[in-house]
């Protein structure tokens, strides 16, 4: 529960912004509970826009519901929702375009350092705005909307321009704020006798798809079949001490320690490469799975250079037999992974029943190492939001009694509930890390719910709405029995 | 789930004579209702007579005026039957829209009516069609046979074996789903009967189970078009709520359900 007030200048340029909020712990402390809406959530609250003075107020309160800790997000969604609600609330009552009120007030120079500890590195926030005016085809929404009213449907369109804090972060900074563990994320490459490749990390994949994603970095930096490269994680047995997979964190921080020792072993092969070609090591490239001599036909294939390295019959003086390295990366700053989402939809009168009729998503993660799983990531995120939006809702009764204890009760969204989603990309490469990546995981789950409690809102013309907007609370919103 | 005993009857005297043998004896239809309680162990059934598979029990007959289903005729056959569409596609409408595929593949008509679950769509149907629930002891009009929630006229070891349905004039059905169970928040289904009577019937909203609507029958008298409810008021007395949905909501979803059955109706 939150009171936010935002303050604006004459130019309609803000000032300033204060929120009060109260989060819910539940009944006990919990691993990231007293996180989750305080360093997770108000050192957001700057949001993607310029406010020279943020004042944030936090009270944790245990209650009699079960603990409650990080959900896909965690604090951010949060953050976003305010602030995007906020901002369109202040839209309407200047009676701005606002999209405009988010551009004139958007951050436009990098590095910012924002007055509620983040400093954001990177980032184009009127580049993702503007494509997401076009996919939802901005200008023509006034004709669409006067369309579905003769329809007897009422239409409405709403923003969200978000921006998260991922690739959960650097060791020293959440030391400095009390975190019990360090941030960063181990990786060891294992180049075998025969030229077949382990990496081993401690970002576990349990749906992200990094045995898709790490092995294709590894691929391309090599050239050779993703076939020959396994990624093993989630054995203790096998695989040395990480920090895992949270916080969009398995590309901006497991993949850059994957690099870290990939750049290791391949100086390392190199040397060997060089030697067994009778060539200096700065002469040699790695191209198509060889080691070759640049300028020249001499090559020596990745399986020989290891095959070499495992026989030790004839390395350069002094160099230890084998070919495996190991690698801890932890990063100098988190990533921001930002964006502007628009939705359009219909609102029944008669039933409160929203219908959704386009959502656009337009994220800059940073580079993208595979388009299929950051739209899949992306399509997860937003059903995610949506449903906190529309549908889900754990709800006790008086006796502290969880009534919604079953999907009998408790609202899931299903496919029927969410529509196609236009997901696109625009990119500013994160300086924080050598591979440029900023982090897809959460972005869905963080923007969604904003944009449409702003598009019903916007549809029915009463802002006084809570999530989750389900047809009986939309109902009583639009015949002003709230 | 604890320990029952299956049995497989292959008529409808043989079912009920294991019934009358067992011990705290349950009929099991397509068992959408039964077995979720078995398995929470809220309910226990020493034996266990499956029905689903007597064949006098199933099938679908189009005659006159009459439109009669078989008690374990399955949700897929109803919605699929050229019968059905070509007398009363509101009940081929109705039952596309009940559950999902996996439900529709195993839910029975008979099994349905005889459990009366407030939110179950047939009832509706039931009594807006002024159907007759045949037994394999008597027959029971759809006014007399639904009696409160999962109440009905049946009696102990008394087996629905088909229902009849009057063919009507016109008919419509039209439900708003529970954004979560998916069965009915409200579904109404509304008649006019060869003859002119019209009956409105409403499900998913009476705390009483499906119930008559007096003030929607009232209006569609006078004038069958959706139009003639704009001006009407539902009442509240009487209506559930929970955390799906308001009694005042419930009331306004029987009404604007009703205009969209009448459309659907013509």
């Amino acid at each position: 529960m939150s009171k936010a007030e935002l303050a604006l200048d004459a130019d309609n340029k803000m000032i300033g912004l204060r929120v009060k909020t109260y989060a819910n712990f539940g009944a006990y402390m919990s691993l990231f509970s007293s996180s989750v809406p305080t360093y997770l959530y108000a050192t957001l609250l700057s949001g993607q826009y310029n406010i020279p003075a943020i004042y944030t107020e936090v009270v944790g309160v245990y209650t009699n519901t079960t603990p409650v800790d990080a959900y896909r997000g965690a604090g951010r969604p949060e953050a976003c929702y305010l602030l995007e609600r906020l901002v369109e609330t202040a839209a309407r009552q200047l009676k701005v375009d606002p999209a405009e009120l988010r551009r004139k007030n958007f951050i436009t120079q990098f590095p910012h350092q924002t007055p509620v500890i983040m400093a954001y590195d990177t980032g184009d926030f009127n580049a993702s705005l503007d494509a997401a005016l076009k996919a939802i085809d901005y200008a023509g929404f006034p004709a669409r909307k006067a369309k579905a009213k003769s329809e007897g449907k009422l239409r409405g369109l709403g923003f969200s321009c978000y921006i998260e804090a991922c690739g959960i972060a650097p060791s020293k900074a959440v030391g400095s704020l009390g975190a019990g563990v360090g941030l960063w994320e181990s990786a060891e490459v294992r180049v075998n006798p025969v030229g077949t490749i382990e990496i081993l990390t401690g970002s576990h994949s349990h749906g992200q798809g990094h045995e898709t994603t790490f092995a294709q970095l590894v691929a391309d930096r090599l050239g050779i079949p993703i076939s020959q490269i396994s990624i093993v994680h989630g054995d203790t047995d096998k695989v040395q001490f990480g920090m895992g997979t949270y916080g969009s964190r398995s590309a901006a921080v497991g993949m850059s320690a994957i690099f870290k020792a990939m750049e290791k072993v391949e100086a390392k092969a190199k040397k060997i490469a060089a030697h067994q070609l009778e060539a200096s090591e700065n002469d040699i490239v790695i191209e198509n799975g060889e080691f070759k001599v640049t300028g020249t036909d001499k090559s020596i294939a990745l399986p020989m250079v290891a095959l070499a390295a495992y026989t030790a019959h004839n390395l350069p003086d002094g160099m230890e037999p084998g070919l495996k390295e190991s690698a801890f990366y932890d990063p100098t700053n988190f990533t921001f992974p930002a964006g502007s989402y628009i939705c359009e939809l219909e609102v029944d009168p008669g039933t409160g029943k929203t219908s959704f009729v386009n959502f656009v998503a337009v994220d800059d993660f940073g580079r993208l190492i595979n388009p299929m799983i950051v739209e899949g990531q992306v399509h997860g995120g937003l059903v995610q939001g949506i449903g906190q939006a529309l549908l889900e809702h754990a709800i006790y009764n008086d006796d502290g009694q969880l009534v919604t204890a079953s999907f009998m009760d408790y609202a899931m969204p299903r496919a029927e509930d969410v529509p196609s989603f236009k997901v696109s990309h625009t990119e500013t490469l994160c300086p924080g890390n050598p591979l440029g990546v900023k982090g897809c995981g959460e972005a869905g789950a963080i923007g969604a719910s904003a944009a449409v409690i702003n598009a019903i809102t916007d549809a029915i013309g009463n802002n006084k709405l809570e999530m989750p907007a389900t047809p009986d609370r939309v109902w009583h919103a639009i015949h002003g029995n709230a | 789930m604890y320990t029952t005993n299956y049995h497989r009857a292959s008529s409808v005297d043989e079912a009920a004579a294991l019934y009358a043998k067992g011990t705290d004896a349950k009929y099991l239809a397509g068992g959408h209702t039964l077995l979720p309680v078995m398995k929470q162990r809220l309910t226990a059934a020493g034996d266990l007579i499956d029905i689903a598979k007597i064949p006098a029990l199933i099938g679908i007959e189009a005659s006159g005026d009459t439109l009669t289903i078989k008690a374990a005729t399955t949700y897929f056959d109803i919605m699929h039957s050229q019968d059905v569409k070509r007398t009363i596609p509101a009940i081929a409408h109705l039952t596309s829209v009940l559950g999902d595929p996996a439900v529709r593949y195993r839910g029975t008509i008979g099994g349905s009516v005889a459990t009366n679950d407030p939110a179950a769509d047939y009832p509706a149907a039931l009594l807006a069609l002024k159907a007759t629930v045949k037994t394999n002891k008597r027959e029971i009009t759809a006014d007399e046979f639904f009696q409160g929630l999962f109440m009905t006229a049946l009696d102990d070891n008394e087996l629905i074996t088909a229902i009849s349905f009057p063919v009507p004039e016109k008919a419509g059905y039209a439900k708003m789903r529970n954004p979560a169970s998916r069965f009915a928040l409200t579904g109404v289904f509304v008649a006019k009967l060869k003859g002119g009577e019209i009956r409105v019937a409403a499900t998913g909203a009476s705390q009483n189970g499906v119930m008559r609507v007096g003030v929607i029958e009232d209006a569609l008298k006078s004038n069958w078009s959706a139009s003639a409810l704009d001006n009407i008021k539902v009442s509240d007395d009487g209506l559930m709520a929970d955390i799906h949905g308001t009694s005042d909501y419930r009331a306004n979803l029987i009404k604007v359900m009703a205009q969209r059955a009448v459309e659907a109706a013509g």
